[in-house]
Parts: structure tokens; C-alpha cells; sequence
């Protein structure tokens, strides 16, 4: 077999056929395909629920489902779209299919725990699906707050469980990202020629490191609880429900991190390629992602603020939630300025970065306003918190995906999507996306609560309104999926580097061989230098 | 696929899987911090009621299994394979005593009921409960790292004999031993929380 021959076509274990040279594979870019197919497919599912969600809100009498169903809904969607789409989908997808290639390895440090963290992925999925059966759905919300979470009759213990379980995924992924950019990066490659996606992803991979174990500790205290009632939690036995909350938290914000900071990889990859300029500040952009990383491990309390804190740590988080705003910031600042006097060249993928901009920015403006203590207590458990969410999570780590997405399909399967209906789909989902999450803030204002199947008449304009940006939001969704599959008919011709890109992953042919490099990869001293590349 | 070996690499992802160890356990010293502060005087009434006797001679039953699990990596680094495997053997079954003892000692307190739920307990007072569902917690989670740790003692002690680990492959082994002393060093700080609280 030629050395050119993609991975495709050779196996990375040679005794290996069909579908056993897929599922018994320890090539990483196979592994990260898989994971595509599988968050995919939750993708999907978490919109159906979502959209199901909003067509239950466009009127104020519409009976499609019951309340009981309706906490089940919006459960679902959260598990799924946080702890099945978002926290893996970039790592777990883009990170490593790329990081190897990025830092010119032929795979990551531990192939095997990596296939085993698809395993783990995919079993605490099946696990989640079962417990939806067993008992009923769960309907506490994603967030699994005691007392109630731990003594609702329905499926809670196992779909904690499953949590567990795709924690557990995460964080190997983690010790495996962290453990192949040490010691795997090319002998000529210094930290401060890493490309910013892998750096993202060393972020990340730190706080997954960081932070999941604690909410492993978290769900076997839920389980616990449930099958002991030991009352570590439990108020009647001398527990703490707060102390829930804290545990909670000081995982699942620094999770948001792990969320967002693998898509802000993914801009700084985008903008220097589409605007033929060297990224503006790379080393603050470097320091910034590791400052989120730190920093935003120190905030979680700021989502506890109406739950009985003192004052004192009311104030000292709320300061933090200010200063982790900053490396955001800075951020922003960086993509923006690298553009100017830049050679802009307009591709799908960088709509999608410029969107991410607009609403990014959105999103972590909004986020102040929750932050600040005083405007915290009217807003908290509002749709405001909601709209918020959304812009950050979809608007930014969402659309951040989507352009990887674009930015890399033509690497990953050597093909070309068409460019019209993706600016289509893309233009679509931004003004739905607008449509739908914007008036949130508005009805959040008002006082409308989140997590109700049902409101007060008075909010039913907006509400009609924005379920009108949903369903707008889904069809452009499907037509940037679809148009990303169609792609398959087209042929598999795609060149190396269709973009114009100086890092290592452009320098291999679409899609990459098995191990990845042809010819020993060449480490230039900075890995945005445009000076080579032809202005297209 | 070449094979990798990088036994740096797999020294540096083991010492990171024990940080998030560190943290698992992290939670729950959380938790003791915060009811500590809000129930001293209970938890030190409650501290005087646990086995001392047991407990201490529990913490130097981990203490010699982990010099017998670092004196076993010094012996196949010094190619003295046999001794590996007994200085192996050794520690398990002092891991299996441990496990024995734990036993004793759980027994007893279920007998006398100081466990959450019980009378004793349901008419004491809160911070007393709240003292025992944490060691139960804590030190529950502790024997089940001791069982998964036996577990991979005897996985290296039959890929010693197997001749599978030698003294020019010993990661595992290194790698193992980090575990056990890592859940000794968690038991060195259970230990004064939970039976040296007088």
C-alpha cells in the first residue's frame, strides 16, 4: 500500500476489515470520525427537543405536551446538548482528528485509552437512553438540584450514573491531549509555535483535567443519597443542599470553559487563514485562553447568587466573573484586529467566524449583566439566563463548531461542499438564531421564569415570535447538514490546503495517511506566516 | 501502528490521572471542611466513638504494604524478579487484611448503630450523622481504590511472572506502585480526621 493512500483505506491495526477496523481502531483521526457520528446524531436529537420545547411556547394554550413532559424536555435537552454535544464535540471531534497532525505526531500518547474514551462515551450515552425507560424520563433540569433530585421517583439515579460515566470520557481525554502536546510535539516545534487550536484544546484539556472529577464526586453523592439516604445533602439528617449547589458548580462552570475555549481555538485558526495575515498578539491570545482556563475555574459561586450565600462571597465572585471577562475580551480584540489590513478572502467558514464575533460578544456582554450582584437577583431564573446561555453556548461554541466544521470537512473527508447554500444555511441560522434568542432578554426583563411549559398572556408576542426564529434556526441547520453530506457525491478531490493555511494539517494531503506525515513535517518558526502563501 | 513507548509520557499520564484522583476525594474533604466548621463540637464527640485501635493498626498496614510495593519496583529494577513477586504477594495480602479489618470495624458500628438512619443517630444530634455518613462515604470510597488497587497489584504480579514486565519494561509496575502509595496517602489523611478527632 502506498504511503499516500488515505486513512481510509488502511486500517490501523492491518488484521482489521469493515466495521471492525473502525470500531477496534486506534488511529486517531478514525476515532474522531466516530465520535462525529455519534455527537452528531445527539445533535439532532437535542434540536428535535428543543424545537419541541418552542412549539409548546407559541401559544400560551397549546396542549402538545404536559408539564411532567415538558420538565422531561427541557432535562433531555440539556443533558444532551451539554454533556453529549458541546463538552465532547470539539475536543472529542476536532481535537483529535488535529491536534496530532497540528503538532506533527502520528497519533496521540495513549491510542488505546483514547478508544476506550469512545467506549466509555458511547456507553454513558446508552446509559442515559435507558433511564429514560426505566423509571420515566428525569425532570429535574440538567443542573440535578437537591433535595429534588434526590427524591423524585423518576430515573435520576441512573442518568447521574451516566454523567458519571461520560466524565469519566472526558477526562481521560483530557490526560491524553495534555500528555501528547508535551511530549509529542515535533522536536523543532516550541510552545510558542504551537498552533492556537492546539493550544485551545491544552486549555481545555486542563480543566476537563481539573474539574470533572468533582462532578464524578457529585453524581456518586446523588447516587448515594438515593440508595443510602446517608444526608449529606439532606437538610432533615443535618446536610446542606448548598453545599450541592457548590460542588455543582465549581465543575459545571469551569465547564462552560471547556465549551467555549476549544471554539476559540477554532477562530484564531480561521481568521489569520481567511484574512492572509499573521494572527494579531499570539502570545496574548496564548496567555488570555490559559487565563480563562485559571480564572474560570474561581466564578462558579456567581451562579448561586439568590441561593442563600454571604454577602462577602456574593461580592468576591462576582469580582472574579468581572476579571474573567477580560481575557474574553481580549480575545475578541485580537480576531478583530487581525483583520485589519488584512487580504480578506470570503469562504463559508469565515461567515461563520464572523457571526461568532457578533454574537459572542452578545453573549459575554449579557453575561456581565448576570454577573454584576445587584441585577443577578432580578434576572436570575428568567429567561434572561436562558438567552444568555444561548448566545454564548450557540452562538458562540455553536457556531465556533460550525465553522470548524466547514473549515475542516474538505481534511477530513476530501471533499468540497458547495459554498451557496452553506452562506444560505449559515445566513439562515444567524438571523433565526437572532430571532429566536434575542426577545429572551426582553422576556427575561419582564419577569417571564424559565423552565414553565406555560406563561402569562402578556408574553405570548415574543413567544409566537421567537419559536417563528426556531423553526428559521432549524431549517438552516438542515440545509448546512445536508449540503455537508451531499458533499459525498461530489468527487473526492479536494487539495491539501484549499484554504491557503501555514499550519501543519494544510500540509498533508485531504484526507491525511494513516500516519499522518508523508515526508518529515517542517516547523517554521511561526506557525501564522502568510509571506509564502499566494493571495487568492 | 508502531508500538509507543514513552515511559516518561506514561509516567506524566499517570501522575495526572492521580491529580483527578486527588480531586475525586477532593469533594468530599470539601464537604468535611464545611460541616466540620459547622458541627465542631459534634464531630469531636463523634470522632472519640470510631475503633482507634483498628484504625491505627490499619494505617500501619498500609504503611508496610506501600514499602513492600516500593521495595518490589526496587527489586525488579535491580532484576530480582522472584523477590518482586513475593514483595507483590505480600501486598495484596496486607490489602486483603485492610479490607478484613474495615470489615471488623464496620460491623461493629452497624451493631451499636452509627450509621445515618439509625435511632441512635436519628435522635443524636445532626452533626453526629453527619460525621458518620461521611467516614462511611469516605472511607467506602477509600476500600473500593484499596480493591481496585489489589486488582492491578495481581495484574502486575501475573504479568511479572508471565515475564511480561522485566526490568527494562517496568512502567506498569512504576505505574501501579504510584497507585497503592496514592491510596495510602489518602488513608494517612483519613485517618486523623476520623479516629484522632478527640
Amino acid at each position: 500500500m502506498s504511503a499516500e493512500a488515505s486513512f481510509y483505506q488502511t486500517p490501523s491495526s492491518p488484521r482489521h476489515r469493515g466495521i471492525a477496523a473502525w470500531l477496534l481502531t486506534t488511529d486517531h483521526k478514525r476515532i474522531g470520525i466516530m465520535y462525529m457520528a455519534v455527537i452528531f446524531t445527539y445533535f439532532f436529537v437535542g434540536v428535535t427537543l428543543g424545537l419541541l420545547m418552542r412549539t409548546e411556547l407559541m401559544s400560551v394554550n397549546t396542549k402538545i405536551v404536559s408539564a411532567q413532559t415538558y420538565n422531561a424536555l427541557f432535562t433531555l435537552h440539556g443533558v444532551i446538548m451539554i454533556f453529549l454535544f458541546i463538552i465532547p464535540g470539539m475536543p472529542a471531534i476536532f481535537g483529535n482528528f488535529l491536534v496530532p497532525i497540528q503538532i506533527g505526531a502520528e497519533d496521540v500518547i495513549f491510542p488505546r485509552i483514547n478508544l476506550l474514551s469512545w467506549y466509555l462515551f458511547v456507553a454513558g450515552g446508552i446509559l442515559a437512553i435507558i433511564s429514560l425507560f426505566l423509571k420515566g424520563p428525569p425532570d429535574t433540569g440538567w443542573t440535578f438540584y437537591v433535595p429534588f433530585s434526590t427524591t423524585t421517583k423518576t430515573g435520576v439515579t441512573l442518568t447521574v450514573f451516566s454523567v458519571f460515566v461520560l466524565g469519566l470520557s472526558s477526562m481521560l481525554t483530557g490526560i491524553n491531549f495534555i500528555t501528547t502536546i508535551h511530549r509529542f510535539r515535533n522536536k523543532n516545534m516550541g510552545w510558542m509555535q504551537i498552533p492556537l487550536f492546539t493550544w485551545s484544546i491544552y486549555a481545555t484539556a486542563w480543566v476537563q483535567v481539573l474539574a470533572t472529577p468533582i462532578i464524578g464526586i457529585t453524581m456518586i453523592l446523588i447516587i448515594v443519597e438515593r440508595l443510602f439516604g446517608v444526608g449529606l445533602l439532606d437538610p432533615s439528617k443535618g446536610g446542606d443542599p448548598l453545599m450541592y449547589q457548590h460542588l455543582f458548580w465549581i465543575y459545571s462552570h469551569p465547564a462552560v470553559y471547556i465549551m467555549i475555549l476549544p471554539g476559540m481555538g477554532i477562530i484564531s485558526e480561521i481568521f489569520p487563514v481567511f484574512s492572509r495575515k499573521s494572527i494579531f498578539g499570539y502570545r496574548s491570545i496564548v496567555v488570555a485562553g490559559m487565563a480563562i482556563a485559571a480564572i474560570g475555574s474561581l466564578v462558579w459561586a456567581h451562579h448561586m447568587f439568590v441561593s442563600g450565600m454571604s454577602d462577602v462571597a456574593v461580592l468576591v465572585f462576582s469580582f472574579l466573573t468581572f476579571i474573567v471577562a477580560v481575557p474574553s475580551a481580549v480575545k475578541v480584540f485580537n480576531w478583530v484586529s487581525t483583520m485589519y489590513k488584512g487580504s480578506i478572502y470570503m469562504a463559508p467558514p469565515f461567515l461563520f467566524a464572523l457571526c461568532f464575533i457578533f454574537l459572542f460578544s452578545i453573549g459575554g456582554l449579557t453575561g456581565l449583566v448576570q454577573g454584576a450582584a445587584g441585577p443577578n437577583v432580578h434576572i436570575h431564573d428568567t429567561h434572561w439566563v436562558v438567552g444568555h446561555f444561548h448566545f454564548v453556548m450557540f452562538g458562540g461554541a455553536g457556531f465556533a463548531f460550525l465553522g470548524g466544521l466547514h473549515f475542516w470537512w474538505p481534511k477530513f473527508f476530501g471533499r468540497m461542499y458547495d459554498f451557496k447554500k452553506a452562506y444560505a444555511g449559515c445566513g439562515m441560522l444567524a438571523v433565526g438564531f437572532m430571532m429566536h434568542y434575542f426577545p429572551m432578554f426582553i422576556l427575561g426583563l419582564e419577569g417571564m421564569p424559565r423552565r414553565y411549559y406555560t406563561y402569562l398572556p402578556r408574553y405570548w408576542a415574543l413567544n409566537f415570535f421567537g419559536g417563528i426564529g426556531a423553526y428559521i434556526m432549524v431549517a438552516g441547520i438542515a440545509l448546512l447538514f445536508i449540503n455537508l453530506f451531499m458533499s459525498f457525491r461530489r468527487p473526492d478531490n479536494a487539495p491539501p490546503d484549499p484554504w491557503g493555511g501555514t499550519t501543519l494539517e494544510w500540509s498533508v494531503p485531504s484526507p491525511p495517511p494513516l500516519r499522518n506525515f508523508i515526508e518529515e513535517p517542517v516547523v517554521g518558526p511561526h506557525p501564522y506566516d502568510f509571506t509564502e502563501k499566494e493571495k487568492k | 501502528m508502531s508500538v509507543h513507548t514513552d515511559d516518561t509520557g506514561s509516567r506524566i499520564g499517570m501522575w495526572i490521572f492521580l491529580y483527578t484522583e486527588i480531586m475525586l476525594f477532593g469533594g468530599l474533604f470539601i464537604l468535611y471542611a464545611a460541616y466540620y466548621h459547622r458541627y465542631a463540637q459534634d464531630f469531636i464527640a463523634a470522632g472519640s466513638e470510631t475503633e482507634l485501635v483498628l484504625g491505627t493498626l490499619n494505617t500501619a498496614i498500609l504503611l508496610t504494604s506501600s514499602f513492600a510495593v516500593a521495595a518490589s519496583v526496587e527489586a525488579m529494577r535491580r532484576k530480582a524478579s522472584s523477590l518482586a513477586i513475593i514483595l507483590l504477594c505480600f501486598a495484596v495480602m496486607l490489602g486483603a487484611v485492610f479490607l478484613f479489618n474495615k470489615y471488623l470495624e464496620w460491623s461493629r458500628d452497624f451493631a451499636i448503630g452509627y450509621y445515618p438512619g439509625s435511632d441512635l443517630m436519628v435522635d443524636g444530634p445532626k452533626g453526629q450523622s453527619i460525621f458518620f455518613a461521611l467516614y462511611f462515604v469516605l472511607t467506602g470510597l477509600h476500600a473500593l481504590h484499596v480493591i481496585i488497587g489489589m486488582g492491578i497489584l495481581c495484574a502486575c504480579l501475573i504479568l511479572t511472572a508471565k515475564k511480561r514486565i522485566t526490568s527494562e519494561k517496568m512502567i506498569l509496575l512504576d505505574n501501579a506502585g504510584l497507585f497503592w502509595h496514592l491510596v495510602d496517602i489518602i488513608w494517612i489523611f483519613l485517618f486523623p480526621l476520623f479516629y484522632l478527632l478527640h
